[in-house]
């Protein structure tokens, strides 16, 4: 009943082009945003439960904001451009070091040939996307086998982007700065001259970030970039028979994809985490982000954030639970409950609905459309 | 509609989930990161209950700290980073006056924690692990390595070893190995080692192992090859019982292994079965063994059924580590409510009992700690406050004490600590406190 696009009439062809052509998804929207970018900084400085402690902010929403970002970026390219890829944690930590080496300030000795290259610290925000830019590149070079394998071939293909980043930053230690214990810190956030230190202006950095990419995502997918992926991840030579070429297709992909994953790699390491060492990025990052996009829906932006949701925040809820009711069990029994619940869950959901939560929510829509006689 | 019922159930249950209980007022909370699943639980497991046992041992037996009630949770990290920033986000705040201190028993959430815990003025006890530079109080005022960082035990490690070729001049031309797992834990003492190793000239080769560490064989096949004279072991969980299996494996003689505090204890070496006799490990002062606070715990806490650990594990070595790490916890807190009265104190109120935490043997002996600890004396400059080891041999069946007592050479450790520590203050702004002014 309310949601019925009935009476909305398009004279323009900007409002048929609109991001949101119905006008109850675009109040939606801007009502999330709003409670996101209003109503929680109002009620964490009103202290107002749950949002009055740190609790929900660094350790829930932070990481959420996230890791959502990087699921859109793996999104792009294991959703829209159909080329799997496994190597998402080692996209990250090339976003996370090279930001810490820019921010640093980089110097690069090269004594055969009589000069050094020396950069200055550069200031954070730059250092977070030059991070993205670089990650980009590395992505583009791995990108390359994907023109000749495709599938679980390029997957294995990834995987060892994943261990050769993991090596790189665990032994070369000049990208540590030569920290004794390979464990380095994220320089002090400083952004045009304001310097991000509580969790809600940590919190509003990360909004903004993800605000702004999942914006640019939304609208590349849907313009002539996204198309041309989605037609090479449909049926890749059908594509290059109506004149899509792959390697431009597949290339851009990567590195849209990793330039996305690049700047969330920074920003865990910088904002979230603050100190970190490679275990931060590893193989087991890649498949939690991977699984995000599975769950939340191949080819979805809104997927990638439910898919984060759902991995990220339903197994602390799941392991909170016990102690909040003053259930007596030990940790232990509570952890080993978490997995099986958890592991469940995924099951259940993926036989229910192979196509993850964001083929849920169009299904749900279309039923509203319907209602009351949905069919 | 199954669906729309189970996404409101689950919503239910996350707004329960969020609730924070009522709190009583005379109360000191304590929290428990701990580790009781995944890779290393075989030695978390331990560590978690004789800390547990021993906090409930205060509880039942004195009722509390001077009356003030100890309220202890325990939050499963899994050895994880990423779970222990979850778990100190969710239990810093809890109790009357939030969090009296944390003791991760991670280096990597060590490091995780380091900065937030500066902020939210909590101090972290890093009791034989952590940063070793975090020695030094002025830069590092909330992080405590009591007992002995990994500098202070790769420094009593060498002096074993200089003993036992006979003396620090037949170092020179040896061949010293370290078996590391791959993490911050077990790179700390790689520039301690290579600092010793200019200094006595012999040759060191770090070898690193990946974690969770049960994969060595090529590691074992290069020290096969390489045939180093020693090999220091600094590994954590299963990885410490698999090295001493391959070493079996490659006939490395075992009384050529010398394990950290970390790698010498009952779980490390049983797997291994008859192939693990003569292996040696150094001490974190305490051995295994009964004392006469283990009389204490079996009445007040296994004979009321309150125990966590089976009774035959009570006295095992990490055992009785949580146990001590717990005591001196709790010591600090008696020591800060000396200065700011019998009540519930905040995080930055036992910073100062820690930092001004002595322990005489006199006091020790109160305790029950008498054989197992020295006295520990801590000081603003000093947050490590004791840096003596003994090492130890397995002779299959039991841990027999064969040295003398060890004390890490300051001389040794102190420029690198140094050295360090003004890295990380210059790299963070922070201006090291004068600690000729602090009481």
């Amino acid at each position: 009943m309310l949601y019925r696009e009935a009476g909305q009439f398009k004279t323009t062809y900007a409002e048929d082009m609109a991001i949101f052509p119905i006008r109850q998804d675009r109040m939606a929207i801007a009502i999330l945003l709003g409670i996101a970018f209003i109503g929680v900084p109002l009620l964490a400085d009103f202290d107002i439960w749950p949002f009055g402690s740190d609790y929900l902010l660094r350790a829930i929403l932070l990481p959420f904001l996230i890791l959502a970002l990087a699921a859109i970026g793996v999104n792009i390219l294991v959703g829209y451009c159909g080329q799997i890829s496994l190597g998402s944690g080692a996209f990250m930590a090339i976003g996370a070091y090279s930001a810490y080496k820019l921010g640093t300030g980089v110097h690069i000795p090269l004594a055969w040939l009589g000069f050094a290259i020396s950069i200055p610290p550069l200031p954070v925000l730059l250092a977070i996307l030059l991070g993205g830019l670089t990650a980009a590149s590395a992505g583009i070079l791995f990108g390359v086998p994907s023109l000749r394998i495709k599938g679980l071939y390029l997957a294995v293909a990834t995987l060892a982007a994943q261990f050769f980043f993991d090596w790189v930053f665990l032994r070369v230690s000049w990208f540590t700065n030569y920290a004794p214990s390979g464990s380095v810190n994220a320089p002090t956030l400083d952004f045009f001259g304001l310097n991000v230190g509580t969790p809600i202006e940590r919190y509003l950095l990360c909004l903004i970030f993800v605000t702004v990419f999942a914006v640019l995502a939304k609208n590349l997918v849907r313009g002539n970039l996204g198309r041309q992926w989605m037609a090479i991840r449909d049926m890749d030579i059908a594509a290059e028979l109506i004149g899509i070429r792959p390697l431009y297709a597949k290339l851009t992909a990567f590195a849209v994809s990793s330039f996305i994953i690049g700047v969330a790699g920074a920003l865990w390491a910088f904002v979230y985490l603050g100190s970190w060492e490679p275990l931060a990025f590893s193989i087991d990052r890649s498949l939690q982000l991977l699984f995000m996009v599975i769950i939340g829906g191949l080819g979805s932006i809104m997927g990638a954030f439910v898919g984060a949701a759902f991995i990220l925040i339903l197994p602390i809820l799941l392991n909170r639970i016990p102690s909040e009711l003053g259930v007596p069990l030990s940790t232990e029994t509570i952890t080993h409950l978490e997995f099986i619940i958890f592991g469940s869950l995924i099951c259940y959901l993926l036989i229910k609905e192979p196509h993850g939560f964001a083929r849920l929510i169009s299904l749900g829509k279309e039923k509203l459309r319907l209602w009351p006689f949905p069919y | 509609m199954v669906r729309n019922k189970l996404i409101l159930a689950t919503a239910v249950l996350s707004g329960v989930a969020l609730a924070t209980p009522a709190a009583a007022q005379n109360e000191q909370f304590i929290p428990i990161l701990s580790y009781r699943t995944g890779a290393y639980a075989v030695n978390g497991v331990p560590f978690a209950n004789g800390m547990a046992d021993y906090y409930n041992l205060i509880n039942e037996r004195d009722g509390g700290i001077n009356g003030v009630k100890l309220l202890v949770e325990e939050c499963e990290t899994g050895y994880a980073t990423d779970k222990g920033v979850e778990c100190y986000e969710r239990l810093k705040g809890k109790g009357p006056t939030g969090a009296a201190f944390f003791n991760p028993l991670s280096t990597g959430i060590t490091f995780a924690l380091t900065e937030k815990t500066t902020t939210d003025k909590i101090p972290i006890i890093t009791m034989g692990y952590g940063r070793s530079d975090s020695k030094n109080g002025a830069v590092f005022a909330y992080n405590f390595p009591l007992l002995g960082t990994y500098w202070s035990a790769a420094d009593i490690a060498i002096q074993h070893i200089a003993k036992e070729v006979g003396g620090f001049d037949k170092l020179k031309g040896k061949k010293i190995s370290l078996l590391f797992h791959d993490s911050p834990y077990g790179k700390e003492p790689i520039p301690m080692l290579e600092v010793l190793a200019k200094k006595h000239g012999f040759e060191f080769t770090p070898i690193p192992v990946t974690h969770p560490g049960v994969e060595q064989k090529s590691q074992w096949l290069a020290i096969r090859q390489n045939r180093p004279d020693y090999v220091l072991l600094w590994g954590w969980g299963v990885m410490n019982g698999t090295a001493v299996k391959e070493a079996a494996a490659v006939a490395y003689p075992r009384e050529k292994m010398i394990g950290v505090w970390w790698s010498g204890a009952e779980p490390d070496v049983t797997p291994a079965g008859d192939q693990a006799a003569g292996y040696k490990a150094l001490m974190l002062q305490h051995g295994a063994g009964k004392f006469p606070v283990h009389a204490e715990i079996e009445k007040h806490v296994y004979a009321k059924g309150k125990g966590l650990s089976e009774p035959g594990k009570v006295g095992e070595v990490l055992y009785n580590r949580g146990m001590v790490n717990a005591m001196l916890g709790v010591e600090a807190i008696r020591k800060a409510q000396e200065k700011f009265g019998k009540k519930p104190l905040t995080g930055e109120q036992v910073r100062w009992g820690l930092e001004n935490l002595n322990l005489s043997d006199a006091r020790l002996k109160e305790l029950g700690f008498e054989v197992m600890l020295k006295p520990i004396k801590i000081s603003c400059s000093d947050h490590e406050g004791a840096r003596e080891g003994r090492v130890q041999q397995w002779d299959g069946k039991n841990w027999k004490v064969i040295s003398d007592w060890y004390t890490a050479s300051q001389s040794d450790t102190e420029p690198l600590v140094g050295d360090v520590s003004a890295k990380y203050a210059a790299e963070k702004n922070i201006k090291p406190r004068d600690c000729a002014k602090e009481s």
